[in-house]
C-alpha cells in the first residue's frame, strides 16, 4: 500500500501548494504567539483557525486532488490492483501531506496538555474532512460540482449546523436539553472538536450551565475515549462509504 | 483467453453496449473498429474492469472479471489519452509501475523505450511531455512487463510516422509471439498488415466478428478498407462512415 502512497505523495509535495499551506499555519501560529502575551490567549485565536481553516482547506485540497489525479487512478486501475488499495493509497498520501503542516509551531511554542489537544484535533479534523471530501469527490461526476459539494459541507459544519443547534435549543428552552446538546456536539467534528479543547482550556465555566455538563462528561475518562471513538466515525465511515461507492464506479 | 458472455451496458438513456459476446484466442490479432461512439473503448474498459456491465459475463482466461485484480498481470493496456501526474518523472512512473508489478527487471521488455529513445528524457516531468511523447510512454508501459494480452485503444493517433512504423514492428514482433492483441484504430491502412480478425461494431451491438481471409473472401477485396466498405454497402449499414475513411485513401494516391 505504501508503494503507491509515496509516489502521490511525491507528487502532491513537488506541486509546493502544501508547502506554501505549511508556511502559512507556521507563520499564522507564531504571529499569534508572538502578539498576545499570555499562550493560553494565542491558543484561543489559533482555536479558531483550527476549526474554520483546517477543515476548508483539507476539503478544497482533497477534492481538487482527487480530479487532477482522476487520470492517473484510471491508469492505475488498469494495473493488476485492488480499487480499494488504489483509493486508500490515495487517502493516505494526501492525508500525510496535509499532516505535516499542522502543529509544528503550536507544541514549539507550548507543549503542554492543551497545545497537545490543539494540535490533536487539527490532526483530526484535516483526516475527518479529507475523508468526507473523497465520499463526495467520488460521488459527483465533474469538478466544479465536487468542489461545490465539498463548500457546501464545509458551510454546513462549520456555520448552518450551530445555527440549527441554536435554533433548536432557543425553541425547545423550557425542556431539559443537556443530553440532547451532547448528542448534537457529537454529529458535527467540528464542534466535537471546539469542545474538546476549550474543556482542556479550562475556559468551560464561561460555557454556563451545559459547560458543566460538558465537564462533567467529556473531561473524565469515558469522555475522551466517546470523542475520539466518535472522531475516528467520522474518518472512517466516510471513506468507507467512498471505497464501497468508488468500488461499484465506472471510471 | 477473453470470453465475453452477452454484456450489456447503458449510461442513462444510451445504450453502449448490446447482448455483446465474442471470444479471442491466443495468436488473434483482434481490430475493433466502428464509428466513434460505437462502445469500442467501453468494451476494452468492461474488459480491463475499468467500466462495470448491467449484465453478462467477462472471463479473461477463465479468471471472471471483477471477482480479483490479479487477472490485470497478464494485460497491457495502452490507453487512448494517457494523462499521468503532473510533477511525476518519466523514470520515475516506469519505476513505479514496476514497483506495484514485482516483475524482475530480467523479464521486462525495454525494446520501445529503447527505441523511442526515452530514457534520455526520463528525467523530465510528465506536464512537459507533448501528446505524442505520452502516447509513446504509454506504449513503452503497455509493453513493458511482457504480457500475454495486449490492449491497445488507437496506439498510432498522435504518434509521428517513423514512431508510428516502430511501434507495428514492435506490434508484429509481439503477434509472432502468440500472444492476444487487440486494437482499435480509425487509421484502417495502419491495421491491413498486423490483423487476423476483425471486429466491427456499430451502436453498441458487434456486427460481425471475422477473420480477414474470409473476409477477403467475400468480398473480393484485398485491402481492409474495401472489404469493409463492400459489406457494408451490401449489408446496408450506415455507411457514412466507412465512405470518409475510403475518401481520404483516395486523396493519399495523389501524392
Amino acid at each position: 500500500m505504501m508503494k503507491l502512497s509515496k509516489y502521490v505523495l511525491y507528487d502532491i509535495l513537488r506541486s509546493k501548494i502544501i508547502i506554501a499551506y505549511t508556511l502559512f499555519l507556521f507563520v499564522v501560529s507564531i504571529s499569534m504567539f508572538q502578539m498576545e502575551e499570555n499562550s493560553s490567549k494565542a491558543m484561543l485565536s489559533l482555536l479558531n483557525i483550527v476549526l474554520i481553516v483546517l477543515p476548508l482547506v483539507s476539503l478544497v485540497f482533497t477534492t481538487i486532488h482527487y480530479y487532477n489525479s482522476y487520470e492517473f487512478i484510471e491508469l492505475m486501475s488498469s494495473q493488476p490492483m485492488s480499487r480499494t488499495r488504489i483509493l486508500l493509497s490515495e487517502f493516505a498520501g494526501v492525508s500525510i501531506s496535509l499532516l505535516i503542516g499542522v502543529g509544528i509551531p503550536v507544541l514549539l511554542f507550548s507543549a503542554d496538555a492543551t497545545g497537545f489537544a490543539l494540535v490533536f484535533t487539527g490532526m483530526c479534523l484535516t483526516l475527518v474532512f479529507a475523508s468526507i471530501a473523497f465520499l463526495a469527490s467520488v460521488i459527483a461526476r465533474d469538478k466544479a460540482r465536487g468542489i461545490g459539494f465539498s463548500l457546501l459541507l464545509w458551510f454546513y459544519f462549520a456555520l448552518i449546523y450551530d445555527g440549527l443547534v441554536l435554533l433548536i435549543l432557543f425553541s425547545f428552552s423550557d425542556y431539559p436539553l443537556e443530553k440532547l446538546t451532547l448528542l448534537l456536539s457529537a454529529l458535527n467534528p467540528i464542534d466535537l472538536g471546539r469542545i474538546f479543547i476549550m474543556l482542556k482550556m479550562d475556559v468551560s465555566a464561561l460555557m454556563g450551565y451545559t459547560g458543566a455538563l460538558y465537564k462533567d462528561f467529556f473531561g473524565s475518562g469515558t469522555g475522551i475515549l466517546f470523542t475520539t471513538g466518535i472522531m475516528m466515525l467520522w474518518m472512517v465511515l466516510p471513506l468507507w462509504m467512498a471505497v464501497r461507492k468508488f468500488k461499484k464506479k465506472d471510471l | 483467453m477473453i470470453r465475453i458472455e452477452h454484456i450489456n451496458k447503458r449510461f442513462r438513456k444510451l445504450q453502449v453496449l448490446d447482448n455483446v459476446s465474442a471470444s479471442f484466442t491466443k495468436g488473434q490479432v483482434v481490430s475493433l473498429i466502428g464509428p466513434n461512439g460505437s462502445g469500442k473503448t467501453t468494451l476494452i474498459k468492461s474488459i480491463l474492469g475499468m467500466v462495470r456491465p448491467d449484465s453478462g459475463k467477462i472471463y479473461v482466461e477463465e479468471q471472471l472479471v471483477n471477482s480479483d485484480h490479479t487477472y490485470r498481470e497478464k494485460i497491457g493496456y495502452m490507453p487512448q489519452i494517457g494523462r499521468y501526474p503532473d510533477n511525476m518523472k518519466i523514470g520515475q512512473l516506469f519505476k513505479m509501475l514496476q514497483n506495484i508489478r514485482n516483475t524482475p527487471v530480467e523479464k521486462l521488455d525495454k525494446t520501445l523505450i529503447e527505441k523511442f529513445e526515452l530514457e534520455k528524457i526520463f528525467e523530465k516531468p510528465m506536464r512537459t511531455l507533448s501528446g505524442g511523447t505520452r502516447q509513446k510512454v504509454s506504449a513503452a508501459l503497455a509493453f513493458l512487463f511482457d504480457p500475454a494480452i495486449l490492449i491497445l485503444d488507437e496506439p498510432t493517433a498522435g504518434l509521428d510516422p517513423l514512431s508510428s512504423e516502430i511501434l507495428k514492428e514492435k506490434i508484429l514482433v509481439e503477434k509472432k509471439k502468440n500472444k492476444l492483441i487487440l486494437i482499435t484504430s480509425h487509421i484502417l491502412a495502419d491495421l491491413d498488415e498486423l490483423t487476423t480478425h476483425i471486429m466491427y461494431m456499430q451502436e453498441g451491438k458487434m456486427q460481425f466478428f471475422k477473420d480477414m481471409e474470409a473476409l477477403q473472401e467475400e468480398t473480393g477485396e484485398l485491402r481492409l478498407g474495401k472489404a469493409i466498405a463492400r459489406i457494408m454497402k451490401g449489408e446496408q449499414f450506415n455507411n457514412e462512415w466507412i465512405d470518409k475513411m475510403l475518401e481520404i485513401k483516395n486523396d493519399e494516391k495523389i501524392y
